[in-house]
């Protein structure tokens, strides 16, 4: 947003003058990220979650690039291609296990990010879109994460590929002839990977464009902040740089740090030594698991071993997974209450820390264990909290709640007290 | 539209009801546009379907001679395995007390064998859920429940005639077309 007190770019030396005056990118990084773009003064480091986002973008478009250019898409060699990157490519095992632990780092920081919105409630007016397109973008990236996750044709690559092209063979009619469509067969086998390899390549391009709406769609309102009011005058502010540039880059520093201690020391720690076995169309392994970023929603696809009515146990799952995250997009309107941040609602910040996050741990836990008594049971149970969190308990608290006195402006909020702003000073009517 | 008026600009011909000719030449035109561009996205889209060296999956001959009872083996067919398993007379007769129990898919054991070879029990290995290939065939495996099959993926349990018995997956195993060729050789699809 370009509050009135938003500096102005001002070209000073020939060559930017001539650029400004026929292509203005120089203006547009100004009033993006620059000393252009006023951001609220209070905000903490689970701000910092959106950058990392499109950093460990970029990290995947740059390593998946350069692995694209030694990997072979064919199912007789796609196994020993990836060996070969290991051990013959210069720097091969670097840029792979970048790669793959890269994938990991991409949703540690992007559930932070989902999370923050969630107790902040970052999704209300006037942010729906900033949401729905960040739920687009989540969907991509699991659809992205799992075509990669198929192309080193190990034992998890492909009995994932065969298990969540299945999801849709559960839909009734036309599932079988959409699931055979998208193997180009009746099993995964070279016609799956050779596609998947070409979708895995373009789909992250994709994200970078729905990223650009979706950074472009937050910059219309500006930045929320942890205490849920909006900017109010120039005090309330600072530009974003030098301030947020200095303090995303040092976040940067510290989530770089964690991962490279990880892709140096500990690589193969979030994967699954499974996938170091040759596909084997014959043989299931006896204890098969999706990645760890997929457990909460694949815990939800297994608590349904039961048919409801008409509807067998195997489509209901299918469909109680999809739910569980297409029903962020009606999150901005389940949530009513006109208090945004976690912080002034006593009632729904019980139910946040003691509801919704218990239960993603336990379904997390659940999706990763085996299709077992007591998981069954307690997954279960977790998928009938979660639907309930965000179906009955938020609206109905969103609505009775009574709600902590909000600070009159952000300035208030970091200082303790707020002059009265006076008439013809940079202001903006409050919202 | 023979007033001569009316020709003077051409848009305000319109017939009795209001409706112009060049309506109809605007609804024309767009589907024309529409059906061409239909014949664009269907190429684009069922070139992913299967090409013709996959649909040419050929059919499989097995020798079951020398399965021995209680004894499973796995082939290959199309691209997937392929369950041929000797029944035991406890196998057998387990599978017959259930023929009436409450099935989620109610079939009977001699629906799923070939008269005359009523233990010979041909089912694909692919778990009616999402696909896995489901334990019990080979020696040592989990067996699950009810004596015949369990699929690790999500925990179907299959009972002696491959039929579902507890778990996710909708159906029994499926029992592919196959004939005895001869009394020891099938012969699938």
């Amino acid at each position: 947003m370009s509050f009135p007190w938003a500096r102005q770019y001002e070209p000073k030396n020939p060559v930017s003058k001539f650029f400004d005056e026929k292509l203005p990118l120089p203006r547009l990084v100004y009033n993006a990220v620059g000393a252009g773009y006023p951001v609220p003064r209070n905000l903490s480091y689970f701000w910092n979650f959106g950058v990392l986002a499109g950093f460990f973008l970029v990290v995947q478009i740059v390593t998946g690039v350069v692995l694209a250019m030694h990997y072979a898409g064919n199912a007789q060699v796609a196994f020993a291609s990836t060996e070969h990157i290991m051990r013959d490519v210069n720097w091969g095992w670097l840029m792979r296990y970048a790669h793959a632990n890269g994938a990991s780092f991409f949703f540690i920081v992007v559930y932070l990010h989902i999370f923050r919105g969630l107790f902040y409630s970052s999704y209300k007016a006037p942010r729906e879109m900033i949401w729905l397109l960040g739920v687009v973008i989540f969907l991509l990236m699991m659809a992205t994460a799992f075509m990669g996750y198929v192309l080193p044709w190990g034992q998890m690559s492909f009995w994932g590929a065969k298990v969540i092209t299945g999801l849709f063979g559960a839909i009734p009619i036309v599932g079988e002839p959409i699931q055979v469509w998208l193997l180009g067969g009746f099993a995964p086998d070279n016609a799956a990977l050779n596609r998947f390899f070409s979708l895995h390549f373009l789909l992250p391009f994709v994200i970078a464009g729905v990223v650009i709406l979706h950074i472009w769609a937050l910059h219309i309102p500006g930045s929320s902040n942890p205490t849920g009011v909006e900017v109010k005058q120039e005090s309330d502010t600072v530009p974003f740089h030098p301030y947020y540039t200095a303090k995303d880059g040092f976040g940067l520093g510290i989530a770089l740090l964690a991962y490279f201690a990880l892709v140096f020391f500990l690589p193969n720690a979030l994967g699954h030594p499974d996938n170091y076995i040759e596909a084997n169309p014959l043989s299931t392994p006896a204890h098969i698991v999706p990645e760890w970023y997929f457990w909460p929603f694949y815990a939800i696809l297994r608590a349904f071993t039961v048919d409801f009515f008409f509807v067998p146990a195997k489509l209901m799952g299918v469909i109680a997974m999809f739910a569980s995250i297409l029903l962020w997009f009606f999150l901005p309107w389940l949530d009513k209450s006109p208090v945004r941040s976690g912080h002034y609602r006593p009632t729904f910040r019980k139910f946040f820390w003691f509801g919704l996050i218990p239960a993603m741990v336990v379904l997390f836990i659940c999706g990763g264990a085996p299709a077992e008594e007591p998981y069954v049971m307690m997954s279960q149970i977790a998928t009938a909290y979660y639907f309930l969190h965000f179906l009955v308990i938020l609206p109905i608290i969103s609505s009775s709640e009574k709600t902590e006195p909000l600070p009159y402006s952000i300035t208030e909020a970091v200082l303790g007290s707020d002059k009265k702003p006076v008439l013809g000073e940079n202001t903006t009517p409050a919202v | 539209m023979a007033d001569t008026t009316a020709t003077a600009t051409p848009d305000m011909a319109t017939s009795d009801d209001g409706i112009r000719r060049r309506d109809f030449l605007d609804i024309a035109a767009v589907s024309a546009a529409g059906i061409g561009g239909l014949a664009v996205v269907y190429p684009l889209v069922t070139q992913m379907a299967p090409s013709k060296d996959v649909l040419a999956a050929s059919s499989t001959e097995v020798d079951v001679s020398a399965i021995e009872p209680g004894q499973a083996i796995k082939a290959v067919f199309r691209k997937q395995p392929l369950f041929v398993k000797r029944l035991t007379a406890e196998e057998i007769a387990a599978a017959e007390r259930d023929d009436n129990a409450a099935l989620r898919d109610p079939q009977t054991l001699a629906d799923r064998t070939k008269e005359g070879h009523g233990d010979i029990l041909v089912t694909m290995g692919v778990c009616t859920h999402l696909g896995c290939v489901p334990l019990g065939a080979a020696e040592g495996e989990v067996k699950g429940e009810y004596g015949g099959y369990f699929c690790p993926c999500h925990g179907s349990h299959y009972d002696t005639a491959g039929r579902i018995r507890k778990g996710p997956a909708p159906t029994n195993l499926e029992v592919p077309e196959y004939e005895f060729t001869s009394d020891t050789v099938i012969q699938v699809g």
